[in-house]
């Protein structure tokens, strides 16, 4: 048991853990926000795959890497104004036309790679985020050594946190947002667009899934690989319903996702092979799943969600 | 402005044309992939439809191709018509082939000319025990079944991966994580000489005539058709929508399993982690092109395999990725949902 506790103690393993939830605090983020608008994203997955292609790709073709995390966004928001003008507009099952953009993404991704690079046997490298050490925040006991290890993405996900959760709980703008999820006959009865609301949702939630998956290439390793995104987006749906669609609970439940990954894989290490590793790897689909039962009964779905709206129907 | 007026009834023209008219827009937008890695595009297409059909070899490397589409697309189509959003699929494929050689390879001892019916039962156990959670959880909790399922997926494959390096290793694999061979009586017989198609091919066609009968022309079908078009009024007609809802996710689940089976017991014999490309998602598709229609996920079929199957060749000859026809699919599948459209409603601009 000692060990267990070592491991929660370190700093290392902190550090990892933030490191893993920073990807699905993105995904998260903009789950939440296509969700609390009335819309199920699922193309999550693909647009991840998109996103971590995006932006890797921009900067090995000579791009700053800021300049690769605003491609990924805008990559990631033109899969998901097609997911948005599929079910918005046009009102067609949020379910199917979800998979077939992870489908759709996942696949130009990986044709656009076989294109850009035909003949390379091992993933080229790019020069990722370095972490960035903040003088004021580095200094602090035990957090310190912790946040030393961050990249700048670490911390634009939790700015973008802050952000979402002032805009959507403060402003008229997120009061509309979450009205259109909620009841989109009294949005439009306040003189709304709800379509134009919810495509706006959509849009910009996708773009913050994309920043999740160019995290991968351009942070968390340096290179692509075909199926590197691994069920993530499916992870962020799961850890959005857990949430209930507050922003403060989903950051808290990336975080807390990230940690017991960390804490699996150093487990892991200190079995070694006494447990077949598959067991390890299952882990984080098993306790998405059961996330999702635990809540499933005080699950506080927004009202709207998955219902397509049509102008003057109440 | 665009309005959309409900037809009262679908003519069958239109019912008809609409998943042509739809794969020929995912053609049409296939050019565009194409000409960016600068194949000529004319050529590229014949290359394929000679690649998926142009001699006896191709055309039943297409069939063999189709045949697990066949019924992971049968156990989406099922699904889906109850609004069971089944994408587990290629999880309850892996779990049927996982069952299939645990009993086809000799450890249950079975006379002979039993092996085969009981490979495939196991399989069809197998991938309806996997659908089962999902189903239970949706109707008794409200869980989305579409995370669950698609969760599971990822589990099942360590699963697979785990048994195939241990108590399913073969140990004459060379150290390949490889299961030990189906027997030669557990083993679907070949159709063609000297060809791959099996008769799996036969077992998908007698699926879809048997699926086509269940939800045409019994109750049971009627009950399937009710809860997926109007819950609410199937449940104040009396019927068990939980009843339902959990046969269908059982069937759904079968059929995936199934597909499992064929593949190790028709095609490759033993079980790798490789055994299914995409099959399980392919599946999502070909029912959607068939519009949820049994009888239709053997035409829809056919043309899914014949584009990967054609791609293959494509890709070789003229050195395009074959992830083209991963991306024609995506096509297929967004531009039948579109095209579901104009089935379901007339469009007017005014």
């Amino acid at each position: 048991m000692d060990g267990v506790f070592d491991i929660l103690l370190s700093a290392s393993f902190w550090a990892a853990a933030i490191r893993i939830a920073t990807p699905l605090m993105f995904g998260v983020l903009g789950a939440l926000i296509c969700e609390r608008s009335g819309v199920l994203n699922l193309g999550i997955e693909g647009i991840f795959t998109a996103g971590a292609l995006a932006g890797w790709l921009a900067v090995y073709l000579g791009a700053p890497l800021w300049t690769g995390v605003a491609v990924a966004a805008l990559t990631g928001a033109a899969f998901g104004l097609i997911h948005a003008l599929l079910t918005v507009p046009l009102g067609l099952s949020q379910h199917v036309t979800g998979i077939g953009v992870t489908l759709l993404a996942t696949s130009a991704s990986y044709y656009i790679y076989r294109l850009a690079l035909p003949n390379v046997a091992t993933p080229p490298r790019i020069e990722p985020f370095q972490p960035v050490s903040l003088p004021s925040l580095s200094d602090l006991p035990f957090l310190g050594p912790i946040l030393q290890q961050q990249t700048p993405l670490t911390y634009l996900a939790l700015a973008l946190f802050l952000l979402a959760a002032f805009v959507l709980t403060r402003t008229p703008l997120g009061l509309a947002v979450r009205a259109a999820g909620e009841n989109p006959a009294a949005v439009e009865a306040q003189g709304l667009d709800v379509h134009a609301i919810r495509i706006g949702a959509v849009v910009a939630g996708s773009a913050l899934m994309a920043l999740g998956g160019a995290f991968l290439t351009m942070s968390a390793f340096n290179a692509f690989f075909f199926e590197m995104t691994g069920g993530r987006g499916w992870i962020c749906i799961a850890l959005t319903v857990f949430a209930s669609w507050r922003p403060g609970k989903a950051l808290l439940g990336a975080l807390l996702f990230g940690a017991f990954d960390a804490f699996q894989l150093r487990l892991q290490t200190q079995v070694g092979g006494a447990v077949p590793s598959q067991v390890f790897l299952m882990l984080p689909y098993l306790l998405s799943i059961a996330a999702l039962c635990v809540i499933a009964r005080r699950a506080d779905y927004p009202k709207a969600l998955m219902i397509p709206y049509f102008k003057g129907q109440r | 402005m665009i309005r959309f007026e409900t037809r009262p009834r679908p003519t069958a023209l239109v019912s008809a044309a609409a998943p042509l008219g739809a794969v020929a827009a995912a053609l049409l937008l296939a050019t565009i992939p194409l000409a960016a890695a600068g194949a000529p595009i004319a050529r590229a297409f014949a290359l394929m439809a000679a690649g998926a059909a142009g001699s006896t070899f191709a055309l039943t490397e297409t069939l063999t191709r189709a045949t697990p589409l066949i019924l992971t697309g049968l156990a989406a189509a099922i699904a889906f018509r109850a609004r069971l959003y089944n994408v587990g699929g290629e999880g309850q494929l892996y779990a049927g082939a996982l069952a299939a050689v645990a009993v086809g390879s000799g450890a249950v001892d079975a006379p002979p000319a039993l092996l085969v019916p009981l490979v495939l039962l196991a399989a069809a156990l197998a991938g309806a025990a996997l659908m089962l959670g999902p189903t239970l959880l949706k109707v008794r909790l409200g869980v989305d079944e579409v995370v669950t399922t698609l969760l599971l997926n990822f589990v099942v494959l360590l699963f697979v991966q785990m048994m195939l390096e241990g108590p399913f290793k073969d140990p004459m694999g060379g150290g390949w994580p490889q299961s030990e061979p189906i027997l030669d009586a557990g083993m679907l017989p070949p159709l063609v000489e000297r060809m791959r198609l099996h008769a799996g091919f036969l077992l998908g066609i007698a699926a879809c005539i048997v699926l086509h009968v269940l939800v045409a022309r019994t109750v049971a079908g009627l009950k399937i058709r009710a809860v997926g078009d109007n819950l609410t009024a199937a449940r104040y007609a009396g019927m068990s929508v939980t009843g339902v809802m959990v046969g269908v996710g059982l069937l759904s689940g079968a059929l995936a399993g199934l597909a499992g089976a064929s593949e190790v017991a028709g095609l490759k014999g033993y079980l790798t982690a490789d055994l299914s490309r995409g099959f399980g998602y392919a599946g999502i598709v070909v029912a959607m092109i068939a519009g949820l229609q049994p009888l239709w996920v053997l035409p829809a079929a056919i043309f899914v395999a014949g584009v990967f199957v054609g791609a293959d060749t494509m890709s070789r000859t003229l050195n395009v990725s074959n992830y083209i026809a991963d991306l024609i699919v995506a096509f297929s599948l967004l531009s039948v949902l579109v095209s579901s459209l104009f089935v379901r409603f007339r469009i007017r601009w005014s």
